[in-house]
């Protein structure tokens, strides 16, 4: 089992016909054959998109309504420019895509405050922007994450970093536990899916045996998501779980790189996020390279 | 980006506001008549930097005894020799750090018959993807203090962004507030034309502290600390113009030429990495094994290496670089990309401190072996533990 996607997810790629949509593409193709069904270019639609590593090719369609019509469609992923990435999400919503990937850096705010404003309207989830999307080992790959270093196994790991996915992927793999799915929500202070989204996914996988939680600074996201574990594993729903949190010497006041990592007004400190997680049960790592075996430890501590 | 408080009230006078008369100089001789075109007889002559406190603030050239970045002139020669003692002058406010920041600008501008201090702001809430005022009848001060001691005192409204500021929204913001008569017919215009600047501008922070009440009950934007999106800059070239480099850090202006995202700090070891939150974490591994970061760079997803290569020359620029930590988890960044930044840079620019190189992900084979084969002294890591520990101890030597 595992979350959000598998084998039979169908995606539609809007942006396909970029540089980055096109490598991305061939190599989501190129993993265990995840179902790229077509792309979207308005101008383009009735031509065909040629992947540069096998020849294999995709419709293009000149709408995602059109394209999810043709093709049954039930998610899509975003690689447009910044400029027209919510116009391109909006698209989605309207059509009716069950998940929507946003992959886009650079996404101004309050395009993401309209967007989540008409999320709410709908039935679509949006996992993103700023992320590097969502993948199910041996199943589907949507996004951007190097699929070499995944095993199927039985984590699930949510993160709001990227690149710290990958750190906890490859730990989890090097460490033989594998993983069911692994998400990335994106580095923006306004966004599709929250921890707590995810977190209640994860709980509710039978396939999921423990969990890793990756933040960082800035916002009271991981504050709410221990809150959240505190109270389900009240109601008995509880795995073992490994965390980290980024930006211990991140300087006030200044944001790192995401455009949500920032420590305003005293809150949002990676101390706090630490504190909150730790009483929530989650052996927190103070080495972002340890997240594997802090989760083993989680795992004995666990069963004892 | 920020923008100078004159800057700020000239932008929300644009969109109606009611703010002050007033003349920004950047000499002392345009002082007497940027005074002689205010009204007089009171006049504020007021530091320009991207900083908070500055009235309190402390000119390091004048001693303790001096007044502060703000002051109160009751005459035009008052306000030349408040000017000719601040401008050019050093100072430093709790938001400073202690080396302060030169006052290149002073604003001058027509006094105030002040009744009431409120506090105002308009912000992104991320705990609920909306934009929300903050509003409390506690201005003048700190609003992390008037938040930590009295929190009932401050009350956030969110903002439909498919409705807009509706009417019962202003109503709600001048009840809190407390406005009644003029004043209150003030902000029941005032508060959707902030939003309106707000959005239209793509601003991430528009605070008014204080927003005051005359004592003839009119509402008047005393101070205004504006902030944009840098996300959005790019569909406002108006706003880009009202940049002033001279406030910020000459190695994160080049970065931002490049697109890199990039923080100086006060360590030694020089870190490059993909991804904002391997960039931090990098940063925590390096103190957890004692030493301290230089600098936080992400070179980003979308990196070339000719982006590289800048990258790689801004960190061995900064001379406290005493060994430099190239870390790299390929996803959407290919690591014989990196690779072939790093080889380039470190032909162009010499390396004259210790280099590891850690690279995983898409194309790491490739990666690794150009560096392997290129004859350059490369400390090569396996993993972010391998690397970390590496750097520090060719660092300590």
């Amino acid at each position: 089992m595992s979350i959000l996607v598998n084998k039979e997810t169908k995606v539609l790629v809007q942006g396909l016909t970029g540089k980055t949509g096109t490598f991305h593409t061939e190599q989501a193709l190129a993993y265990y054959g995840t179902k790229m069904v077509g792309g979207i270019h308005p101008q383009k639609g009735g031509q065909t998109w040629t992947s540069g590593v096998d020849g294999s090719t995709l419709p293009i369609f000149s709408s995602v309504a059109e394209g999810r019509t043709e093709t049954g469609a039930n998610a899509s992923v975003v690689y447009v420019p910044p400029a027209g990435a919510a116009a391109a999400i909006i698209e989605a919503i309207d059509a009716g895509i069950e998940f929507i990937v946003c992959i886009t850096e650079g996404v101004p705010v309050l395009d993401m405050v309209e967007v989540k404003a008409r999320l709410e309207k709908s039935r679509s989830r949006l996992l993103g922007p700023n992320c590097p999307g969502i993948l199910t080992p041996e199943e589907c790959k949507i996004g951007i994450m190097p699929g070499n270093i995944f095993k199927k196994g039985s984590v699930g790991i949510v993160s709001r970093s990227g690149t710290l996915t990958y750190e906890a992927v490859y730990q989890t793999t090097v460490n033989g536990l594998g993983q069911t799915t692994a998400v990335g929500i994106g580095g923006d202070p306004v966004k599709g899916t929250e921890f707590i989204d995810v977190l209640e996914l994860f709980l509710a996988d039978a396939a999921t045996q423990s969990m890793v939680m990756i933040g960082e600074i800035g916002g009271a996201a991981e504050e709410d998501a221990a809150q959240f574990l505190i109270d389900e594993a009240k109601r008995g729903r509880k795995k073992p779980m490994a965390g980290f949190i980024a930006g211990l010497t991140a300087p006030k006041g200044r944001t790192m790189g995401h455009a949500g990592a920032v420590v305003s007004g005293g809150k949002g400190g990676a101390e706090d996020k630490i504190e909150a997680m730790r009483a929530a049960g989650i052996n927190v790592s103070k080495s972002p390279a340890k997240i594997g075996e802090a989760l083993s430890e989680a795992i004995a501590a666990f069963k004892a | 980006m920020n923008i100078h408080e004159h800057q700020a009230k000239a932008l929300l006078k644009q969109y109606g506001a009611p703010v002050a008369a007033g003349v920004a100089i950047f000499s002392a001789g345009a002082a007497e008549a940027a005074a002689r075109s205010l009204p007089g007889p009171l006049y504020v002559v007021k530091s320009q930097i991207h900083a908070g406190g500055r009235g309190k603030g402390k000119f390091k050239e004048l001693g303790p005894d001096a007044k502060g970045g703000v002051r109160l002139a009751r005459s035009v020669d008052e306000v030349k020799a408040n000017v000719a003692e601040m401008l050019h002058n050093t100072l430093v406010t709790k938001q400073t750090g202690p080396a302060g920041k030169q006052v290149n600008r002073l604003y001058i501008e027509d006094g105030a018959d002040i009744a009431r201090e409120l506090y105002l702001s308009i912000l992104v809430d991320r705990s609920v993807g909306q934009v929300s005022f903050v509003a409390s009848t506690e201005g003048g001060m700190d609003i992390e203090t008037v938040a930590a001691e009295t929190p009932d005192k401050i009350i956030t409204l969110a903002i439909d962004p498919l409705a807009g500021v509706t009417a019962a929204d202003a109503a709600r913001l001048c009840d809190a507030l407390k406005l009644d008569g003029d004043a209150r017919t003030d902000g029941m215009s005032l508060f959707p034309i902030l939003y309106k600047a707000f959005t239209e501008k793509d601003m991430s922070l528009l605070e008014i502290n204080p927003l005051i009440v005359l004592k003839n009950n009119r509402l008047r934007v005393l101070d205004a600390k504006v902030s944009f999106d840098n996300n959005a800059l790019f569909r406002h070239p108006d706003v880009v113009e009202l940049r002033d480099l001279t406030e910020e850090d000459s190695k994160e202006i080049e970065a931002s030429k490049y697109d890199l995202a990039y923080v100086a700090l006060d360590g030694n070891i020089g870190c490059m990495v993909n991804g904002a939150g391997l960039a931090m974490a990098t940063m925590d591994i390096i103190k957890l094994y004692g030493a301290e970061p230089a600098n936080f760079l992400d070179v980003g997803g979308g990196a070339t290496a000719e982006k590289v290569t800048a990258a790689f020359k801004i960190i061995t620029a900064d001379p406290n670089v005493k060994g430099i930590l190239v870390n790299i988890f390929g996803g959407i960044m290919r690591c014989d990309v990196i690779a072939e930044g790093v080889l380039t840079a470190v032909r162009e620019v010499g390396l004259k401190v210790p280099l590891v190189v850690r690279l995983e992900g898409t194309r790491v084979a490739e990666g690794k072996k150009m560096i392997a084969e290129s004859g350059l002294n490369v400390i090569p890591a396996d993993d972010l533990d391998d690397a970390a520990q590496k750097i520090v101890a060719a660092v300590k030597g």
